[in-house]
């Protein structure tokens, strides 16, 4: 079925890519803080590693749009994205991205770690991590006889992991509510897809766990809303679960300093001639869902409430350092 | 001493048929509890200690899964942040190697990595333990492995009676328990049952707190620490130094995390000698903590140095010779204690 998105859900997802663009803009600008001329990962603001999910954000709004704050979503170790089209709380998210008592887990886990129970979300640093717990999930609504699906986002790298295998196999063997959605963005930090992938599209390993497998080709924002409109149907509706490939785009390196020598000469230009948000915002403007002024509206919105949320996480204090002994336990 | 406070009748319960029991007891009262695992369905798990729960509960709430830990734990991990209080076992701890980032990485981590607002009522049952001759990837205890990564409550019962209490405690605990059974303690009698394990267990419900050890034995010359199948070794090395005409003080920990290490400072404080006694290997684990936690606190106490009887840090082999040669016993226990006296 081809769903096609009502122009609420099309400014929906165009406003939640804008947030989400400018949410790296600005981190990236303030993670450098504290790291030139010498970079050093242990400096600055933002401390730790970073990973920008610039060019990735058709992926999050195409399927998040869709859910709702009771649906689960487990994200990966570039989360921002899929975070703000969850519905994380902003002001705690980027609190806990500096590190801060207000932040999502007081600083205790940052960029990777971020956990908002209101929304059901939560991602990790671990490749695959997310799949058994959004299998697990999944199980729970159906035990619980609770409505609700679970969307495990991954990059392309994990569908080489022995969890992912597990899990397609276990949310099929149960037939659970779950979408898989794959975010592929052709590389695994340095080493490219075709050179670690046995299949050029891991959509097709759906058909080994007798479950659909759907491809959606050129990062096209439309085309995963229909995607995942369908499979997250199928899921609501008790017929299990459905894995999703999406051909996206890193704009950006694996981590901030990455040098990004690995990549082919003109690709990264290449793929930011085709940035998603220019794109869809010409699509808009093309369709008369916006104009130039509600455009400008929306933008600077957009830029307040991320500006609003970065104020809130500067002005924060840090938890005392021996707070780090809490919350082991509940 | 638990074994004799309870008020039990004369019903004696299998440590298998102890867990059984306090899962199913926990099942009829709250229906977020439920099993998944290999095996655990209508076979009643490989040690039994699933035993009747399918044909009561049926195939939604005693789940055999595939053979994918990975998958299964991680689900268990989601299902128990999502409101439910799983119970998953992974059938030898041996296996965790195929499954660890499950289990310390998400199982382990996720309260703190929220702040402590998502809860993981978990429990993670796996059995422990050789003397059997099942060689090196199905007799570990690795008890040190788990209560080393932080996250993770683990206990580790010598009896029947004790297993319910744990077992119905880790079910209630809002934090994942790894709750560590010994297969020679288990009461599957093809694998050779300790007898001191099969105790009166009440047939009502109850918990022991997790964190709480226990002096099972009183005595005045030695402090002898275990755990497991470990206790009932230093009950039977008390019985032959009593007869040489000295007392020894048996602590069961039965809590790996969290650690009671005032029961145990009190007990060497009392008898001025130490010797820990555990079937996981020797380096790098319970033994040294133990005698870490006391010597640390108040080395002033003792009247000798510390002793030990582990399991040596090596694989553990199949031939029946060499294996027995390998694991600690009572007359080890009691070897240890004379050059402690000569020395």
């Amino acid at each position: 079925m081809n769903h096609t998105p009502t122009t609420e859900q099309r400014l929906w997802m165009y406003r939640h890519m804008v947030l989400s663009r400018y949410l790296e803009e600005r981190i990236e600008s303030l993670y450098m803080e504290g790291k030139t001329p010498v970079f050093n990962m242990a400096k600055g603001p933002i401390p730790g590693e970073m990973h920008l999910s610039n060019g990735q954000e058709p992926c999050a709004v195409g399927v998040c749009v869709h859910l709702t704050p009771e649906d689960i979503v487990t994200a990966t170790h570039r989360p921002h994205h899929i975070a703000v089209a969850k519905g994380v709380d902003l002001d705690a998210m980027v609190a806990e991205i500096f590190g801060k008592a207000t932040g999502l887990a007081g600083g205790r886990g940052g960029h990777m770690h971020l956990f908002d129970a209101k929304v059901n979300f939560s991602c990790s640093g671990i490749i695959g991590e997310g799949l058994g717990p959004a299998v697990g999930a999944a199980l729970s609504r159906k035990l619980q006889g609770k409505p609700g699906v679970a969307v495990a986002f991954m990059g392309e790298g994990a569908a080489n992991q022995g969890a992912f295998h597990e899990a397609l196999n276990l949310a099929a063997v149960w037939q659970l509510p779950v979408v898989f959605v794959i975010e592929d963005n052709a590389w695994g930090i340095s080493v490219a897809k075709q050179a670690s992938t046995a299949v050029p599209r891991n959509d097709r390993r759906a058909s080994a766990y007798g479950m659909p497998g759907v491809h959606v080709a050129d990062n096209d924002v439309e085309a995963i809303f229909s995607a995942a409109g369908d499979a997250i149907a199928r899921a609501r509706e008790g017929q299990g679960p459905t894995l999703i490939e999406i051909e996206t785009a890193r704009l950006a390196g694996h981590f901030m300093g990455d040098g990004e020598d690995y990549r082919p000469k003109g690709e990264k230009e290449g793929l930011k001639q085709r940035d998603p948000i220019p794109r869809y915002r010409r699509q808009l403007l093309d369709a008369e869902l916006l104009d130039d002024i509600s455009d400008t509206d929306l933008v600077e919105q957009a830029h307040a409430r991320i500006e609003a949320a970065i104020r809130f996480a500067q002005d924060s204090e840090f938890l005392p350092p021996e707070a780090a002994l809490e919350m082991v336990f509940v | 001493m638990s074994m004799t406070t309870t008020g039990a009748g004369t019903r004696k319960l299998t440590i298998a048929r102890a867990m059984a029991e306090a899962t199913a007891q926990e099942m009829r009262n709250d229906p977020r509890v439920f099993v998944m695992g290999e095996d655990v369905g209508p076979l009643g798990g490989v040690f039994g200690n699933t035993r009747g729960l399918y044909d009561e509960f049926g195939a939604e709430r005693v789940r055999d899964t595939p053979i994918s830990e990975t998958a299964f734990i991680g689900a268990a991990v989601g299902a128990a942040s999502d409101g439910m209080r799983p119970i998953v076992e992974l059938m030898f701890v041996d296996f965790f190697g195929v499954c660890m980032d499950a289990i310390y990485n998400l199982m382990a981590k996720n309260i703190y990595f929220s702040g402590g607002k998502v809860k993981v009522p978990m429990v993670l049952m796996t059995s422990t333990g050789g003397g059997y001759s099942d060689a090196g990837q199905h007799s570990q205890c690795l008890y040190g492995t788990f209560a080393h990564l932080p996250g993770m409550k683990v206990v580790a019962p010598s009896n029947a009676y004790d297993a319910k209490g744990l077992m119905t405690a880790a079910i209630r605990d809002d934090n994942p328990v790894v709750f560590m059974y010994h297969k020679s303690l288990q009461g599957m009698g093809w694998l050779g049952t300790e007898k001191g394990a099969t105790v009166p267990v009440p047939e009502e419900s109850y918990a022991l707190e997790i964190g709480k050890a226990t002096v099972v034995r009183e005595g005045h010359d030695v402090t002898l620490v275990s755990l497991a199948a470990g206790v009932h070794h230093c009950l039977r090395a008390a019985q032959a130094l009593e007869d040489e005409g000295f007392s020894a003080e048996v602590v069961d920990l039965r809590s790996l995390v969290p650690l009671d290490r005032e029961t145990i400072r009190a007990s060497v404080a009392k008898t001025g000698r130490l010797i820990v006694v555990d079937e996981d290997y020797h380096s790098y684990g319970v033994s040294g903590e133990i005698i870490a936690s006391v010597v640390e606190h108040d080395h002033a106490c003792l009247k000798a140095a510390p002793r030990r009887v582990a399991y040596p840090d090596i694989p553990i082999p199949f031939a029946p010779t060499m294996e027995q040669w390998a694991l600690p016993n009572a007359d080890k226990i009691v070897d240890a204690f004379h050059q402690m006296m000569l020395s």
